[in-house]
């Protein structure tokens, strides 16, 4: 068995965690320092960390598995790292997907490896496992769950102001700006209550309405797919800038809704095959705490409406019950499709569903449902597209061409 | 203004120059060998001759277009996109486009809602699917076309991409099937591929068109496409140019002059900005010491060049390639034969032994053995005394170049082998799953598109600067990782070189699985013929950092180990069976093409009927049409079980009562009676869909949203299709994210796809509009809660029952589940106890509840009982397990009772045990599963077998498998 993360090592060891949100993990990196872990988000890419990813694992394995965990394995491999004073993180969900299996395939490299004494940290709100040295409160959920909101939010406006600006790398520059200033803030402990929360959103939100733009006509395109792949350009090949050298403004909803889908999951399973009152209660408790924060995000983006805010996530659920239903809760599960719908909502129906080459819960989420959602909106023009180790570049800027050229041809007549 | 339209496919470059009417005034189609920017430069020069200084508006498109475009600055259409602008100005009116080119394969659906499919990045069957498969076959691709005409009947070969296909080909090839049969599958495999693909739902219908290079040049491949769709299409006058058409009309044409853009097209490279791995040799003294270490290697096997005294005959009849050699008492060799298979092994040995016994007359051959693919109808064509597992004739072999070898590999034709040897016996054995090629005929299929012969290009490869790294995966991505690095500017050396690494990490990351190369062992011999190519000798001793033995005769070593194998058995013999010189003159072979009815199988097979009564039959996955093993009993767990369950079909149908209809699919395979007893309870009818077969696969296949899906999810679309047909009231098929709860886990979950499978078939099959869809989730793990969940969603279809009625029903349902279940354990049981008796081999074949359907395990079973062990599941030793800590996270019942039976394999020294898994292809859990059995068992020294089924299997690969088994179970003997 693997080495436990300690309560001593919380002061010697280095945490490395794998990219998965780019955009929000400096301040998730942030809010873990406040509560005493030294965490580093691994910036290493390219052919060298997919090699080491495929040679531990299965090949046959999720994409995201060997991107992620080969980040990790080449970072311990590369000699940078004092290995007696280092530790690895992986998020696990503990669904019925393959990916609650990560941790246990990373812990086997390491034995392969034979560095079985790095400690390896689940970080789940299941509680799937435990260790000694490393808990998630409920107040560090929460704090959690606003650094989340917050890269929402700029994710959100960076998105739809950058394509138009006038001066260029204006608006990327103002998204550094305010990570710089948010960590700065929780540094001091400040920006994580209600009040602060809701000033440090309006700021932002006036901030990005104050670049200048064009007022020209671009291709709207919405990301979905397997988490991983969705926001990472590690997963998707540089998704993002694809599209936007191809003249895209795109939309990508934000993380907050993967989790909230997870607390309201619970809700569904308790009604579709019964069991634990009390669970159900405590996540639906933890839901409407998660709601509120939602809530200061939609307020804000009302003032300037010029933005386009994402849904209520009581009507993204609500689409989710009406495309697939609520019950299929494995990988993304039904977000996915109803965040399609959501796209499709809100103008943007061009929709690119990322996903790793195989994945399961894939087949039945996203090229499972296309069907039914170009039934419910006929506008539709969505691009399934895989990615995977030996998945060419070409071949996927190729498909989604293909979509463009619909879109454009949509938006001429 | 004149319109130039330049279309870069894959393989071809297409052009076209129309004027502003649209009538073509100049068109050129030619192969660019992967020489783009020099063909696309010449096309351009061919224009400005014609067309002296004039301007004109140039587009650009095609697979291949896009680098190119960016990098001159020339607006880009997407393909598929053109196709359709210039079907729409040509031809309106028209319903459905089929379009095929080199590797793309294409369907647009111009009516009632304009939708456009292209083939994903896991689908080959295409213009370069046929190219290979004539290769294979050894005609040219219009041959086989016309072969094809011919054809008297169809055998199944996999539509999912092209290297299925292809190890379905090669048993039929070796197995003697009518060449005109095979041409004809092959191109009804290209139809069912298109259609399985890319149709996902919508049906094929109206005035449908036929575009692109294979189906304008194959006017079989259209017949083909017209007998499955049951309708006409036209394929017109352009139909190859309609892309470049679609170019040419493009609005965001710019206007160039062809001469001065040829000029800058042919002097375009590209900045040479791919990933390369380090270079094969540094100079040529580096590559004469290499070639000097591998010759002293081989020095103590001699060459002789005529027989004498005792010569013993070996024969390896492989995939691709057929190999014979002659050796000696003291293993010297003699006349030896490399040459390809041609399709057909049974004309080229015997021109083989013709030719010997014409210049031997007085030869003295004391023993023949067999080896390979071909071992069976070789042995029988020309009565050898032995035949011999593949395995044990290489291992044989290498002994005799090293003896204390504890690796070998084999890359050959078709195949990689590789096995460890653990005192003196054959150990952990890998062969490739038909998934990943990458072996010789890999290579010289890449050899032959890119324009060179095999020679020449592995020459090529030797001195190459900075080798693409092409990583290691099957032929179908590595189509477009080659086309990504010569956009990229990779030059054809390069290339070259690349490929031949993509071999070795093939075999060592995807088939052998290692970690790091001092896994292998010590003492490594590599052999097969594709070692020959000291490109991928030397990248493979690159890899793995240590050197290695490679004998002389690589190539030969099946057939080396095949004829010191025949010394080793012939003891006192003092004569071959063999024919003889005169038997040989009236040698006569007749191939025969029928389907066995011993079972819903229906298998297709080829009898071979030679001079003398002698015949072989093929084709066949089990004994039943061999008529000579009628009398024996099977102990097999998998035929009682699959009995079980099938009786449940044969139900009287009370028209009184309303009926509901089951598909007979994924976890109904173990569920069956659970929801049977519910059902009849309640007062309905209950219809099970018919045996699974693959027509009823057909018959569902157009309905399938993801061509990535495990075969047996996509087997559920045809139960649905027969359940519709039965005109059932209501098709029962409920969602359950939870399995049954065996506490074998940290928890009881399904798979993905058996957990949701419902939604996928209640978004995509159309015609259940018409039918009431139970779909609804539910679980049975919480036997309290079943009761009143069942009978809400019921209520919800208009059925509604008191409590007291559903509580009867629940009864009734756990109670048959509990009694289905104890009797398979119990039956297992009794298996055990026979075999401990009778001291039988015992395998347990692990797999799923649905892998118990013949039609998905292709009679594997019965392959395992004819071998003579006793074959038990899973699930009938699971239930003797408690929870036990596993190295990955177990959490799906189905896999928790592998886990189990494999733990039961590790404590039950008593019983002579084994486990063979069997995985589906596409089934993402068994990449966490099968590596956490293998280590479960290798934790006590016993053996993993592994077997990869899928659509349609390589029985011959199987056959190798489990007879390599059965060697090493028996101590290599």
């Amino acid at each position: 068995m693997s080495a436990e993360f300690t309560k001593e090592m919380k002061a010697t060891h280095e945490i490395l965690a794998p990219d998965i949100f780019p955009t929000h993990m400096s301040l998730i990196k942030e809010l873990f320092a406040m509560y005493g872990y030294k965490v580093t988000i691994l910036k290493n890419t390219g052919k060298d960390v997919i090699d080491t990813g495929l040679k531990y694992l299965h090949n046959d394995m999720c994409y995201p598995a060997i991107c992620a965990v080969g980040q990790q394995l080449y970072a311990l491999e590369s000699g940078e790292y004092d290995l007696n004073k280092v530790a690895l993180v992986q998020f696990q969900t503990g669904g019925g997907c393959r990916a609650s299996n990560y941790i246990w395939l990373l812990r086997k490299a390491l034995k392969n490896l034979n560095m079985e004494h790095v400690p390896v940290i689940s970080l789940s709100f299941s509680g799937v496992e435990k260790s000694s040295g490393f808990k998630v409160t409920p107040m560090m959920l929460f704090k959690g769950l606003m650094a989340i909101v917050y890269g929402d939010l700029l994710m959100l406006l960076r998105n739809q102001v950058r394509p138009y600006e006038v001066n260029e790398g204006e608006t990327l520059k103002l998204v550094e700006k305010w990570n710089e200033e948010l960590i700065s803030q929780f540094r001091k402990n400040k920006g994580l209550v209600g009040k602060s929360l809701r000033k440090n959103m309006h700021d932002i939100a006036k901030s990005f309405s104050e670049i200048p733009r064009r007022d020209v006509k671009k291709t709207k395109v919405g990301i979905v797919g397997e988490i991983y792949v969705k926001y990472s350009p590690f997963g998707n090949n540089g998704l993002e800038d694809f599209l936007f050298s191809q003249d895209c403004e795109f939309m990508v909803p934000g993380v907050l809704p993967f989790f909230q889908t997870m607390f309201a999951n619970a809700e569904t399973d308790y009604e579709l095959y019964g069991g634990s009152k009390l669970t159900k209660r405590i996540y639906k408790f933890v839901e409407k705490r998660v709601e509120t924060l939602e809530t200061i995000m939609l307020d804000t983006l009302k003032e300037f409406p010029e933005f386009v805010a994402p849904s209520k996530f009581e009507h993204v659920k609500e689409l989710g019950e009406k495309v697939i239903g609520r019950g299929v809760k494995m990988g993304e599960g039904w977000l996915l499709p109803a965040e399609i719908a959501e796209l499709v909502e809100s103008g943007y129906s061009n929709v690119v569903c990322a996903q790793p080459f195989g994945c399961l819960p894939n087949h039945i989420v996203g090229k499972g449902v296309i069907r039914t959602i170009k039934e419910m909106y006929p506008t539709a023009n969505i691009c399934p597209v895989d990615y995977d180790a030996g998945a060419s570049k070409v071949n996927q800027e190729n498909r989604i061409k293909l979509m463009l050229a619909i879109a454009k041809e949509e938006e001429e007549s | 203004m004149k319109r130039i339209g330049l279309d870069i496919g894959s393989t071809t470059i297409k052009c076209i120059v129309m004027d502003e009417e649209g009538n073509i005034l100049f068109d050129s189609y030619r192969r660019h060998f992967s020489k783009i920017s020099e063909n696309a430069g010449n096309t351009l020069n061919e224009i400005a001759d014609n067309f002296p200084n004039e301007e004109m508006l140039l587009s650009v498109s095609g697979s291949a277009g896009m680098g190119i475009a960016t990098d001159l600055n020339l607006p880009f259409a997407q393909e598929v996109y053109a196709t359709r602008t210039a079907v729409n100005r040509r031809l309106p009116g028209t319903d459905v486009v089929i379009e095929l080119g080199g590797e793309d394969a294409k369907i647009l659906f111009l009516t009632d809602g304009v939708e456009v499919r292209m083939n994903g990045s896991c689908a080959g069957g295409t213009g370069a699917f046929i190219d290979q498969m004539a290769t294979l076959m050894n005609v040219s691709p219009d041959e086989l076309d016309q072969l094809a005409a011919d054809y008297s009947k169809i055998y199944t070969i996999a539509s999912r991409c092209g290297v299925f296909a292809k190890s379905d080909i090669q048993p039929l090839i070796n197995q003697g099937a009518r060449k005109e049969d095979i041409a004809a599958s092959i191109l009804r495999a290209v139809v069912n591929q298109t259609i399985s693909g890319l149709a996902q739902g919508r049906e094929i219908k109206g005035n449908i068109l036929y575009l692109g290079g294979p189906l304008t040049f194959f006017p079989q491949l259209r017949i083909a496409f017209d007998k499955v769709l049951g309708c006409e299409g036209a394929c017109p006058n352009e139909s190859l140019y309609f892309v470049a058409m679609g170019a040419a009309y493009s609005k965001d044409s710019v206007v160039v002059n062809p001469k001065e853009l040829s000029k800058k097209a042919e002097g375009y490279s590209a900045t040479g900005g791919y990933v390369s791995c380090p270079c094969l040799f540094k100079d040529e003294k580096d590559y004469a010491d290499f070639i000097t270490r591998h010759e002293n290697d081989s020095a103590n096997i001699k060459s002789i060049n005529a027989p004498e005294g005792k010569m013993y005959l070996g024969i390896d009849a492989g995939s691709t390639t057929i190999k014979a050699l002659l050796c000696d008492e003291n293993g010297n060799i003699f006349n030896t034969l490399y040459c390809s298979n041609s399709g057909n092994p049974v004309p080229i040995v015997k021109d083989y032994l013709d030719n010997l016994y014409e210049k031997y007359p007085e030869i003295n051959i004391v023993s023949a053995a067999v080896t390979g693919y071909g071992e069976d109808i070789i042995r029988n064509a020309f009565r050898l005394d032995n035949g011999i597992v593949e395995t044990v004739a290489h291992y044989t072999a290498a002994k005799k170049f090293l003896p204390d070898v504890d690796f070998i590999i084999d890359i050959g034709g078709q195949d990689i082998k590789c096995f460890k040897i653990r005192n003196g016996t054959i150990d952990s054995l890998f062969l490739n799953e038909a998934c990943s090629s990458g072996c010789g005929s890999f290579l010289q299929t890449f050899a032959g598109v890119l324009g060179y012969d095999m020679d020449k290009f592995s020459e090529m490869a030797l001195y190459a600067e900075r080798p693409v790294d092409l990583g290691s995966r099957c032929t179908v991505f590595m189509n477009s990782s080659v086309k990504q690095a010569q956009k990229d500017g990779a030059g054809i050396e390069n290339i070259a070189a690349g490929l031949c690494i993509s071999v070795v990490k093939n075999a060592l990351y995807k088939v052998i699985r290692c970690a790091s190369p001092d896994q292998l062992g010590k003492n490594i011999v590599v052999q097969g013929g594709t070692f020959l190519n000291n490109a991928v000798l030397r990248a493979f001793e690159q890899e793995i950092g240590c050197n290695v033995i490679r004998p002389h005769i690589s190539g030969l070593m099946g057939a080396y180990g095949a004829a010191l194998y025949a010394q080793e058995k012939a003891k006192n013999k003092q004569k071959s069976s063999i024919l003889t010189a005169e038997e040989l003159k009236n040698f006569t072979h007749t191939v025969k093409a029928t389907s066995c009815n011993g079972c819903s199988n229906h298998c297709r097979l080829t009898i071979n009927t030679f001079d003398g009564g002698r015949s072989f039959i093929a084709g066949n996955r089990c004994d039943r049409p061999l008529k000579s093993s009628k009398n024996k009993v099977d102990y097999n767990l998998y035929a009682y079980k699959y009995g079980l369950l099938d009786k449940l079909r044969h139900d009287e149908i009370d028209t009184s009562k309303s009926t509901v209809g089951i598909p007979m699919g994924l976890n109904m395979y173990e569920l069956l009676p659970f929801w049977y007893a519910a059902f009849k309870s309640l007062g309905f009818n209950v219809v099970v869909s018919g045996e699974s077969t693959h027509k009823l696969y057909v018959k569902g296949q157009s309905t399938i949203p993801s061509d990535t899906v495990c075969y047996p999810a996509k087997l559920l679309h045809g139960h649905i299709e027969d359940l519709i047909e039965k005109q059932v009231d209501a098709v029962f098929y409920p969602c359950m994210s939870y399995n049954v709860n065996e506490s074998l886990g940290h928890n009881h979950y399904n798979c993905p796809v058996v957990a949701y499978y419902p939604k996928v078939i209640a978004a995509n099959v159309k015609a259940l509009a018409k039918t009431d869809f139970i779909g609804e989730f539910i679980g049975i793990h919480d036997r309290k809660e079943f009761a009143p969940h069942f009978g809400k969603i019921l209520a919800a279809h208009g059925h509604v029952f008191s409590a007291a009625q559903l509580k009867a029903a629940a009864k009734a349902a756990y109670n048959a589940y509990d009694e289905h279940m104890a009797a398979v354990r119990t039956k297992g049981d009794e298996y055990l106890d026979l075999a401990k008796k009778e001291g039988l081999p015992v395998i347990i074949l692990a797999g799923r509840p649905y892998h118990v359907d013949p039609e998905i395990n292709h009679g594997i079973d019965r392959l395992i009982c004819e071998l003579g062990a006793v074959v038990i599941t899973e699930d009938s030793v699971s239930d003797k397990q408690k929870r036990f800590p596993t190295t990955v996270l177990n959490q799906w019942t189905y896999h928790s009772r592998l886990y189990a039976a494999a733990k039961f394999v590790t404590e039950n020294e008593d019983l002579n045990l084994s486990l063979v898994q069997l995985v589906s292809f596409g089934c993402g859990l068994d990449a966490v599963t099968t590596d956490e059995a293998r280590s479960i068992l290798e934790s006590k020294n016993k053996l993993y077998t592994q077997i990869k089924i899928d659509e349609i299997t390589n029985l011959g690969a199987v056959k190798i498998r489990l007879r390599s088994l059965f060697a090493m179970l028996n101590g290599g003997k």
